[in-house]
């Protein structure tokens, strides 16, 4: 019985550590996979699951902790000893050469070839029968991936780990870009292939398919393991979302003030664009924090976006003290007040190479000029008064932004709208890469910045970020607002289920 | 007697030149010495930090230009004179007005591979029978309003047309080519307006009108890069386009202003090399734009936009134009100086980056 149990584990995951610059991503995460089952893996955004599937598939190295393959200690260096060993990962962004065929694609890596030439009609006999293993024999093996449908391109990437004899999948989110016909289909491959033997790592955010999918159950909480091997299929779904909450708060959230009674500022209607969003309606008053809470693709960034002019509405208006701002233009955005911090600081936000003062100018830098000459002394002098009032550090507004930590980068952006006098911010993300004690700074600044004056509309997947620090809370799901509250009339554990209720509803 | 008076100036060049080198090579030698106490690790940061800064960059130019100063002065006895130095000016002077704007559009992260022909398509156009019949100064607005029409063509393609800039760029290069031949009937066409000659023969203090010119634009130039807020956006564009359009920057309209002022410049050039040659002809600034695209690389910039420095791009000009002289001065093949560019523009840039991984 003993010696059956420990044949059948495949991967045993002891105190994995994970340590990035600033941030500790996994402190301690244990998991234990059997070969034939679907392991589920659950934790909010930030928890450390990307991080744990990276070390799996050899992509990072663990600073700390011990990893068993089939009952032998590795150590996986690069994602080709992963591969060798048996350990397949498909990633939510899908990682295929979308030029090439199905076929090419499948075989990728490990081409069939005699001296040197590559043999195509092996490759396709290859694909074909695994296409037909996975129950899609209608996807042409000559096809170009680019051309194939979402769900079709994931059986592509599924082939492509049958391919090499994988042991264990992982999956990341795979019904992320899926409708409920093409799920129904996944779930039957992951069946055949569990019933084969094959192991399945599964990730995702609804709690219904973990249900009809899973069978057991691990969660992660900030970068920790705190619950290993639940059924899947009769834990209370009470209990999940208390392990996955309940965090120790480590950073202070500000005190929240009177409700604001400021005057509209920000006023959006019915706004929608084809495909990611639609009738979106709510005002921000001055002083006033809105906060929108919904997974990653749920459309909070795209709203956020579309609000600031960088994406075109196809459908509804945004008014800035009730003139109507022209969509699609971010200069006008800009001219009547708004401002953004976007999700992605280094590739979205900043100039890295340049120094913290010229990031601080850049929108405003005409305010600076005279006949289209920068008068850099003036420059230079403002931007330092406003990193110097968020406290950038090093206080020295010469130093290039990529040497700052993630926490001083946010506030070099942040320090750019507090330049251009902005009425209305708008904050995606303002803490992802952030350390603790930063968190507490930047959260102190938008009250403070809300305190005098400034709308607010605050985007983050940390759930008691958004409760904590907004006044009304949007509750967003699949590109819709789906619940609308008082920040203190909402907990955690019900913003939670009404993001995750996916399926469900 | 001016002549030996000359002779002695050279003469004393020289000696104050290798001077310069044994004093250089002794601190190098002090250097190396005082590298052998401390840990190598703390000094290659120190090292790589001043070639990080444009500055450092230009300073490894300045050293190979004047590596092959010592080279012609060994070499050739001509090398030194003043005539010789003002000939490899005035030959820098078209191409480095070329690369002014090269530099700028490749800064502001595109590039412009039609300057060339663009320089050539406004030299013909400038020199109809029907333009030269109003008189020298149409004609050189016509050369201008022709390089800015097709730098114009070029940014708005790009920016709004959303093609990659080597690709439009290439496209114009072949139609200015051709557009060039048609209007010439591929024919040499004269310049008989007298003013228009008289450009390229002025000499202002014994200097070359076309020097001033060329000294101008670069200054005209630099300070555009350095001191407006033109030039810092460029350096904005470059870096990060999509943090400069989240900032609220327009990024299209500026795309398009920086090939129109890599047109204008091809404009300069045209109105330049139509009054050295005076002929406009669709032959011209052939394989000009790699030239201008070459010195720009070995100058330190980017290609890939965002960083770089105006007189990185013409040291490198500077430098290209002093290899072409040697190997004229000492009757050597120019088969072999193409090689030897070659090998300049690997070992550049095999330089810089690792310049640039050394640094943090």
């Amino acid at each position: 019985m003993t010696s059956a149990s420990t044949s059948g584990t495949l991967l045993r995951m002891r105190g994995i550590v994970k340590q990035f610059p600033g941030v500790r991503a996994l402190d301690g995460v244990d998991l234990d996979v059997v070969a034939g089952e679907v392991h589920c893996l659950l934790g909010q955004n930030g928890a450390g699951k990307s991080t744990l599937i990276k070390v799996l598939a050899g992509a990072h190295r663990p600073d700390a902790g011990e990893l068993e393959w089939d009952g032998r200690r590795v150590s996986f260096s690069s994602p080709h000893d992963a591969d060798v060993a048996g350990i397949a990962t498909i990633h939510q962004e899908l990682d295929l050469v979308p030029g090439l065929s199905v076929a090419e694609n499948v075989v990728l890596g490990h081409e069939p070839a005699r001296l040197g030439f590559t043999r195509p009609a092996g490759a396709e006999r290859t694909a074909r029968a695994l296409l037909r293993r996975l129950g899609h024999p209608e996807i042409p093996a000559g096809r170009e991936v680019g051309r194939l449908p979402a769900a079709g391109q994931q059986v592509v990437s599924l082939a492509r780990a049958l391919s090499r004899n994988a042991r264990l999948i992982v999956m990341d989110e795979p019904s992320a870009v899926l409708d409920s016909e093409e799920v129904d289909n996944l779930f039957r491959v992951v069946r055949e292939l569990t019933e084969s033997g094959v192991a399945v790592v599964y990730i995702s955010h609804r709690l219904e398919e973990i249900r009809r999918i899973g069978d057991r159950v691990t969660v992660l909480k900030d970068g920790r393991t705190v619950a290993r091997n639940l059924p899947a299929r009769t834990t209370p779904t009470a209990e999940i979302i208390r392990l996955m909450t309940g965090r120790n708060v480590e950073y202070a959230l500000p005190e929240r003030g009177p409700t604001p009674t400021g005057e509209v500022v920000l006023e959006v209607d019915r706004l929608g664009r084809k495909g990611e969003f639609s009738d979106v309606s709510f005002t921000v008053r001055a002083g006033e924090i809105v906060g929108l809470a919904g997974l990653v693709g749920s459309g909070r960034s795209e709203i956020l976006e579309t609000i600031y002019g960088a994406r075109k509405a196809s459908a509804g208006s945004v008014r800035v003290r009730g003139r109507a701002l022209r969509g699609g233009s971010v200069p006008a955005a800009v001219r009547a007040g708004l401002g953004l911090c976007p999700e992605e600081r280094k590739s979205q936000a900043l100039l890295l190479a340049e120094p913290v003062y010229r990031n601080v100018s850049l929108p405003v830098l005409s305010r600076f000029a005279r006949a289209g000459f920068v008068r850099t002394d003036i420059e230079r002098r403002d931007a330092a008064v406003a990193t110097g009032q968020l406290d950038v550090r090093p206080a020295d507004p010469m130093r290039a932004v990529r040497t700052l930590s993630g926490g001083n980068q946010q506030k070099v952006v942040l320090a750019r709208w507090l330049l251009t006098g902005c009425s209305v911010l708008l904050l995606d993300e303002p803490t992802r890469g952030v350390d603790v004690g930063a968190r507490g700074e930047i959260y102190a600044l938008v009250r403070e910045l809300a305190r005098q004056g400034v709308a607010v509309v605050l985007v983050s997947s940390d759930v008691p970020e958004v409760l904590g620090l907004a006044d009304r809370v949007l509750v967003v799901r699949e590109g819709r607002v789906v619940h609308q509250a008082p920040g203190g009339e909402l907990d955690e554990a019900r913003v939670l289920d009404l993001v995750m209720e996916g399926s469900r509803g | 007697m001016s002549v030996s008076d000359a002779e002695r100036q050279v003469e004393a060049a020289k000696r104050q030149a290798v001077a310069h080198e044994a004093a250089t090579e002794a601190a190098a030698r002090e250097a190396a010495l005082e590298a052998a106490d401390t840990p190598v690790r703390r000094r290659i940061p120190e090292l790589a930090g001043l070639l990080d800064t444009g500055a450092g960059r230009n300073l490894g130019l300045v050293a190979v230009l004047g590596v092959l100063c010592v080279i012609g002065i060994a070499t050739a006895d001509t090398f030194a004179t003043t005539a010789n130095l003002l000939t490899i000016l005035t030959s820098a002077s078209i191409i480095g007005v070329l690369t002014v704007g090269v530099t700028m559009v490749i800064i502001g992260g595109g590039i412009d591979l039609s300057v060339g022909k663009v320089m050539a398509l406004a030299s013909v156009w400038s020199t109809t029978v029907a333009t030269q019949s109003y008189g020298p100064v149409v004609m050189v607005a016509c050369a201008l309003a022709v390089g800015a029409g097709a730098g114009l063509v070029n940014g708005v393609l790009v920016a709004y047309g959303r093609i990659v800039p080597f690709i439009v760029t290439l496209a114009m290069l072949i139609s200015a080519q051709g557009l060039a031949e048609q209007i010439s009937g591929k024919r040499s066409q004269i310049v008989t307006d007298p003013a228009i000659a008289a450009i390229a023969s002025t000499r202002l203090l014994g200097i070359p009108l076309l020097v001033y010119i060329f000294a101008l634009v670069v200054a005209v130039g630099w300070v555009v890069l350095n001191r407006t807020t033109f030039g810092r956006r460029t350096f904005a564009i470059g870096g990060n386009p999509e943090a400069a359009r989240l900032a609220g920057l327009d990024v299209r309209r500026h795309t398009v202003l920086l090939y129109v002022v890599s047109g204008l410049c091809c404009g300069i050039a045209a109105v330049m090399i139509t009054s050295l040659t005076t002929t406009g002809s669709s032959t011209h600034g052939t394989l000009y734009e790699l030239d201008a695209i070459a010195a720009v690389i070995i100058g330190g910039t980017l290609l890939s936009g965002g960083r770089g420095t105006l007189i990185g791009s013409i040291l490198g000009v500077l430098v290209f134009t002093t290899i072409t002289n040697l190997f004229v001065l000492n009757n050597l093949a120019t088969e072999v100086q193409n090689i030897a560019k070659g090998a300049i523009i690997v070992a550049a840039v095999l330089f810089q980056s690792r310049a640039q991984r050394n640094s943090p």
